[in-house]
């Protein structure tokens, strides 16, 4: 198991937002994250990229502990994460956001630069194409120049999914990736996501749309109120009752 | 002994009502409005105009002085803070446009009233002294020490008993949700701005009595020991800024008569440090941040 | 213009020319920790650290002006390491806050020593700098910044100044990165304070007040803090135009004094309300403006 969750717990001014969650991803699974409003997901995802701290329990990548480490670390070890609310550098062009989530891969010492030894160069024309190549992936080569204030929703959507991309991690972790889209937005996302599952990528999914999670995925989590309450293939979570009750009643 | 406790109460009570200035925006805007000092300093001008030139009694020129502070704050307010209500920086480009304004208001006063020290003419600063218990004080202490607890007095009664009180209340902790509630959230600013703007009046006012010594720069060494006073009782909290006030001037007096006046300053940021590395809200702040 | 009179104009603002290089400086200090969203405000401090050991290194060890330079750049960039990391984590505000109080204890601490005359000073200082030692420094300071553009340590301090958060989750260090920039400011304000040592023959606690980080601060804003050479933009514009000012200030009848302090609030008011991106902006905006006429011009 590449990512494991045990138990975690974090609260919230007295509220439980996750209340003692687990479960794992495998490698090279695309694992969906699913549940009523208010659950507990994107806190889950905070937990584990490190932007908040757990107050219990553990979060292990490949074996080793990373809930006590700082965001950074764990980005080293190989997480990272796009989010719901998008969190594009506005002033920054795509092409330039893009560049800016390979800095864990870039190796531009400073000194060099002082120099203008012939290597930062060819160094830096490698970063850019590798940051172009990431941009058509998501299929956004010709928005490449463009700011990422001036982007449609989808389009930000998809340089963030680049930007997470451009480290090469272990385990992507994607907050709703489709909010607010039309279905042929939603489409071409899905196919993104096959396509980096066909490619080898761990994929954790936190999404509402539950068909797309059941198309995607392999394995599907749902949680609600901060706890599991069903964990499975897409098939046996779609009969669960617990998870039928538990969206029905989100619908009040 | 009893004589450094009113000593420090004294400058304490200036250095209170300087704060709360400070903090009653601050509560509102999450910005720190830098011109307050500049406010602080003309208005003590004002006060000595009123006084020297006009021969006005000290007992009309303070209020009016005061109002004329009230009214200084909303024009910073318009002027400075208005504009960039929107923007998505306006914490650090108020403050920016804040200092801008501060730069002018202080050169308006340089220009005016030049760089030399003055002073109250004989007579405005009753010299007489009062025997408290064993101790010797003298009667301007006093009557600022009762001034700055009025006012405290007045502020606090505003702010929880009245309907202007709430609504100012409403807006600092969301102005979200006080706009939704029909609240005309930059009127109520407005207000803010002018009650912060006269407290910041009475504190130059009363500074300038206290040590009848009246000078363009006077705000700026204020303005970092108001700084030091919000830090340490918590950037937000009323209560805080009038105890940390109060705390920060017994402080300084003892620490002027043990270890000598040179110290006298370095205490207010040896204070500021210690806060905010081991205890950043301070004494009475809120560790979160307001919502939107 | 015969060459007297050329060489009297020159040395009436050979002092003027001095200043804005000087200032240059002094705005880049300031600029390097907002380049990744941190409003420092205790270069003061710093300025009067480098103007201070530069200075006794000068008048009582006699060393020569290159080494006596570097000791002013080095020794508060040392100090600024331990006056960083507990201020890393403070936000906003309270940064500005704890480097304000900082720069008014180092301020406190040269007024009460004795060993450089507290609050009088040092005088007599030799004047070795020259209008080219200045303008060494700027450049090479512009030079450092220039190169950092664009590299992977620029695009993290961007990074870092939009977003930090979300920086460090793309494995962005942001607290060595942030250290770095507050040392590498401490270094140009070291560096400053020490040239203008020994450019103006005395040194005295109350230039390093708060009003002088102040002073920093709005050339910084002004010339723009988008692009790395804003702040010296700034510097130039706010320290010529009170000069060209002067004239219509004497008639008016204002002082030079508060002309100059009014120039920069009004100048830094107009900025900060009309042209948040700072005079170093124009052209690409004048430039963006002409395009969209042309285009509007071109349509049907």
């Amino acid at each position: 198991m590449l990512l494991s969750l045990e138990d975690v717990r974090r609260t919230f001014g007295g509220v439980r937002a996750v209340d003692g969650v687990r479960f794992e991803v495998g490698a090279g699974e695309v694992h969906g994250l699913i549940g009523p409003n208010g659950a507990g997901k994107t806190t889950l995802l905070n937990l584990v990229s490190g932007l908040i701290r757990a107050e219990g329990g553990a979060i292990s990548l490949d074996g080793r502990r990373i809930d006590r480490l700082p965001s950074h670390r764990i980005a080293a070890l190989g997480i990272t994460r796009t989010y719901q609310s998008i969190r594009l550098f506005p002033a920054l062009t795509a092409a330039d956001n893009v560049l800016v989530g390979e800095h864990l891969l870039r190796r531009d010492p400073l000194w060099k630069r002082m120099l203008f030894l012939p290597s930062v160069r060819s160094e830096e024309r490698a970063a850019r194409e590798k940051a172009l190549h990431l941009l058509a992936r998501v299929g956004l080569s010709e928005r490449a120049g463009e700011r990422a204030a001036n982007l449609s929703y989808g389009e930000q959507r998809r340089v963030e999914i680049a930007r997470a991309l451009a480290s090469e991690p272990r385990v992507l972790l994607l907050d709703e990736p489709t909010a607010g889209m039309n279905p042929a937005e939603v489409a071409s996302i899905a196919a993104l996501i096959r396509d980096l599952a066909r490619r080898g990528h761990t994929v954790l999914l936190v999404e509402h749309n539950v068909k797309l999670v059941m198309d995607v995925c392999e394995r599907i989590t749902v949680l609600d109120f901060g706890k599991v309450i069903a964990d499975g293939v897409p098939a046996a979570v779609a009969k669960d009752p617990a998870v039928v009750a538990a969206y029905l009643g989100a619908e009040r | 002994m009893g004589q450094q406790i009113v000593n420090g109460l004294f400058l304490g009570s200036i250095y209170a009502l300087f704060a709360l200035g400070y903090t009653l925006v601050f509560g509102v805007l999450d910005i720190l409005n830098l011109a307050h000092q500049a406010v602080f300093m003309l208005c003590a001008y004002v006060a000595l105009l009123l006084v020297g030139s006009l021969h006005l009694h000290m007992f009309a020129a303070f209020p009016l002085a005061v109002l004329a502070g009230g009214l200084l704050g909303i024009v910073v307010d318009r002027v400075a803070f208005k504009p960039l209500r929107g923007r998505s920086d306006s914490n650090i480009s108020g403050l920016i446009s804040s200092i801008a304004l501060a730069t002018i208001l202080e050169a308006v006063g340089l220009q005016l009233f030049g760089p030399d020290v003055e002073r109250f003419p004989l007579g405005t600063v009753p010299d007489r002294g009062i025997q408290i218990g064993g101790a010797v004080v003298s009667e301007i202490q006093v009557v600022i020490i009762a001034i700055a607890l009025l006012v405290m007095g007045a502020l606090t009664f505003l702010l929880q008993r009245t309907r202007l009180g709430r609504r100012i209340r409403a807006v600092a902790e969301s102005p979200l949700a006080a706009r939704i509630l029909g609240v005309n959230v930059d009127r109520i600013i407005a207000a803010a701005f002018f009650l912060s703007s006269a407290l910041g009046a009475a504190a130059g006012v009363l500074f300038g009595l206290a040590f009848n010594n009246v000078a363009p720069d006077m705000g700026r060494a204020v303005e970092l020991k108001g700084l030091a006073v919000i830090i340490l009782g918590g950037m937000g909290s009323m209560p805080g800024a009038a105890v940390a006030g109060f705390a920060l001037g017994l402080l300084e007096v003892f620490t002027v008569a043990k270890l000598g006046s040179s110290y006298r300053d370095a205490i207010a940021f040896g204070v500021l440090f210690l806060v905010l590395v081991v205890r950043p809200h301070g004494l009475f702040g809120k560790a979160a941040l307001r919502e939107a | 213009m015969n060459s007297e009179a050329l060489r009297d104009l020159w040395l009436t603002y050979q002092s003027t020319v001095a200043f804005i290089g000087l200032n240059g400086l002094l705005a880049l200090s300031v600029y390097t920790t907002l380049a990744c969203g941190q409003l420092s405000l205790g270069q003061a401090g710093f300025m009067a650290l480098g103007a201070y050991t530069s200075t006794i290194l000068t008048l009582h060890a006699h060393l020569p002006f290159p080494v006596v330079l570097a000791a002013g750049t080095l020794a508060p960039a040392l100090l600024a390491v331990p006056l960083a990391l507990p201020v890393l984590r403070l936000k906003g505000v309270f940064l500005a806050i704890a480097t304000i109080g900082f720069g008014e204890v180092v301020r406190i601490f040269f007024v009460n020593l004795d060993y450089t005359n507290g609050a009088l000073g040092l005088v007599a200082i030799p004047q070795r700098t020259r209008l080219w030692t200045i303008y060494a420094a700027l450049a090479g300071a512009l030079f450092v910044l220039w190169r950092i553009r664009g590299s992977r340590t620029g695009y993290a301090l961007e990074a870092i100044r939009e977003d930090e958060p979300a920086a460090r989750t793309m494995g962005i260090h942001a607290d060595a990165y942030k250290l770095a920039m507050m040392v590498l400011g401490a270094a140009f304000a070291g560096l400053a304070g020490a040239l203008d040592a020994h450019f103006n023959f005395i040194v005295v606690p109350s230039s390093y007040s708060f009003a002088r980080v102040v002073e920093m601060l709005v050339f910084a804003v002004v010339g723009g803090t988008a692009v790395f050479y804003g702040p010296v933009v700034g510097a130039a514009f706010l320290t010529l135009l009170p000069e060209v000012l002067r004239e219509v200030g004497s008639r008016v009848g204002m002082q030079p004094g508060p002309l100059r302090l009014f120039v920069n609030g009004l100048v830094l008011l107009l900025v900060i309300l009309f042209l948040p991106d700072g005079l170093a902006s124009l052209p690409r905006r004048i430039r963006r403006r002409l395009e969209a006429r042309r285009a509007a011009a071109h349509a049907p």
